[in-house]
């Protein structure tokens, strides 16, 4: 369990977190959902420690990972995973290489045990076979897939995502979404992923929490957002033609 | 910056496979430039120099001398080292600024691995090991570049060029001109490296990153070397 209280953060004077507060669950997948501009990546990196909050405790698991010093965050961040908007990939190394690297950076194992263990996670996400190639000659998707792989490697206790659909197609959108919802449950993790994708939010989010104007507006699963009453939630939500002529279809049955 | 940089890496075996890529990287790959660049300026120097030479007081072997004093004391150490500042410089700052803005620096840091340490560290090492290597083959080049300039414009003989390469040879230029490759390495790597490290924005803002490294490792290399000719050369 990841647990934030009271968490602000401002840049340049201008506040973009308001005293935060929430709890994301193990063993499912919780989302941070917002219009693009209110604080979710933001809220997410003070998370993981790419930024310091001006204000607040961040606990991993009863672990008060803000007093930490820079060796021990190293150790909480190596049961981190995180997949990147852009996935982030080492453009240098090949995929394989890619997934290695936590390995062969922070554990013993042998070098069979190290290839065994970067071939097991390329075959969970569908990618045997594609070891040897660079990110580059990869798709969106697959660089997507290549992220997932190399933020399992370590298996994590934390697993973050950053917009995991940008810039893919439906289809794809959905087979990455489950990937993550069955690796959480797979291997009991607490997930935290970031997305303005109300597919997203519909297909895999077990908690969600709403963060508007740097405030946490709403938390609640996927079945109560349908009707949850909030208004700011409900523009969100119903923000295109399409989902409002549903949703007034839904209110004349 | 400069603490974190110079911390224990996390892994040693990766700190020298690394090191061994940056030398690779900006140490060998730069011969050819510094082949081609001291090999033009020895014969230039030499062909000055002789065609600036109409009193009869002066000896022969005064082409040969100026070209070995010139190049050993100046020519090699820092214009070959603005050279790579322009080459080495620009390379570092665009390497690291576009880890920064595709998050893979940040992927680094999740990971709990010392990114300026993983980073910066390597090319540090790689530039203090490999620039003094560049300069020494430079000098040698250079003055090769005089005597076959002077030897195809029949200016002088061969005898009497290294004649005036090996009067009032002093060594201790010699230390003089590796201290300065060795200040100006370190300040060309870890000035390219604050600029590409530290970038914000898109590619344009790589593109900004890596002018102002350029520019600023080569204002700092003319200020070191008037200091460093100050202290070595003149206390």
């Amino acid at each position: 369990m990841i647990e934030v209280r009271q968490l602000s953060k401002s840049f340049n004077g201008q506040q973009i977190l308001f005293d935060i507060d929430h709890q994301f669950e193990k063993g499912k997948v919780n989302l941070i959902i917002g219009q693009s501009g209110q604080g979710k990546s933001v809220l997410a990196k003070c998370m993981v420690g790419l930024y310091e909050p001006d204000g607040g405790q961040i606990y991993f698991d009863d672990r008060n990972f803000t007093n930490m010093d820079r060796h021990e965050r190293s150790l909480i961040r190596q049961e981190i995973g995180m997949l990147f908007q852009g996935a982030a990939l080492f453009d240098s190394m090949t995929v394989e290489q890619n997934v290695m690297f936590p390995l062969q950076m922070f554990t013993q194992m042998t070098k069979a045990e190290i290839q065994k263990r970067t071939d097991y996670c390329l075959e969970r996400v569908n990618l045997e076979g594609s070891n040897l190639l660079m990110p580059s000659q990869c798709s969106g998707g697959m660089q997507k897939r290549v992220g997932i792989a190399r933020a399992i490697a370590m298996r994590p206790r934390y697993l973050f995502c950053d917009e995991p659909n940008s810039g893919l197609d439906p289809k794809t959108s959905i087979v990455i979404d489950n990937l993550i919802q069955d690796i959480t449950r797979e291997f009991e993790i607490t997930t935290v992923v970031i997305t303005h994708d109300m597919n997203s939010v519909m297909e895999i989010g077990d908690q969600i929490v709403f963060i508007h104007e740097g405030k946490k507006c709403w938390s609640g699963d996927r079945h109560s957002i349908i009707d949850s009453g909030n208004e700011e939630i409900e523009n969100f939500v119903y923000a295109s033609s399409f989902m409002k002529e549903i949703r007034s279809k839904l209110q004349k049955k | 910056m400069l603490g974190v940089v110079f911390s224990r890496p996390n892994r040693f075996k990766f700190f020298w496979n690394q090191s061994l890529l940056e030398i690779e990287h900006i140490g060998i790959n730069s011969l050819p430039i510094v082949a081609l660049m001291s090999t033009f300026m020895g014969a230039v120097i030499a062909l000055q120099t002789a065609s600036s030479m109409e009193s009869p007081l002066l000896p022969d072997y005064t082409v040969g001398f100026i070209t070995q004093s010139s190049t050993i004391l100046e020519f090699s150490p820092t214009i070959i080292s603005l050279i790579l500042a322009g080459k080495v410089g620009s390379n570092v700052a665009s390497e690291i600024g576009t880890m920064r803005i595709t998050e893979q620096i940040d992927a680094l840091e999740i990971m709990g691995v010392n990114s300026l340490n993983f980073l910066v560290l390597p090319k540090v090492v790689a530039a203090l090991v490999f620039f003094p290597v560049l300069v020494v083959f430079s000098m040698s080049l250079s003055m090769l570049g005089g005597w076959l300039a002077l030897l195809v414009s029949d200016l002088t003989t061969t005898e009497i060029y290294i004649l005036g390469i090996r009067s009032f040879f002093n060594p201790f230029h010699i230390t003089y001109a590796l201290t300065k490759t060795l200040v100006f390495g370190f300040l060309i790597v870890s000035i390219a490296s604050f600029y590409g490290y530290y970038v914000k924005g898109g590619s344009l803002d790589v593109g900004r990153a890596s002018t102002q490294a350029v520019v600023s490792s080569s204002i700092a290399i003319l200020i070191a070397n008037f200091i460093l000719t100050q202290i070595m050369l003149l206390s």
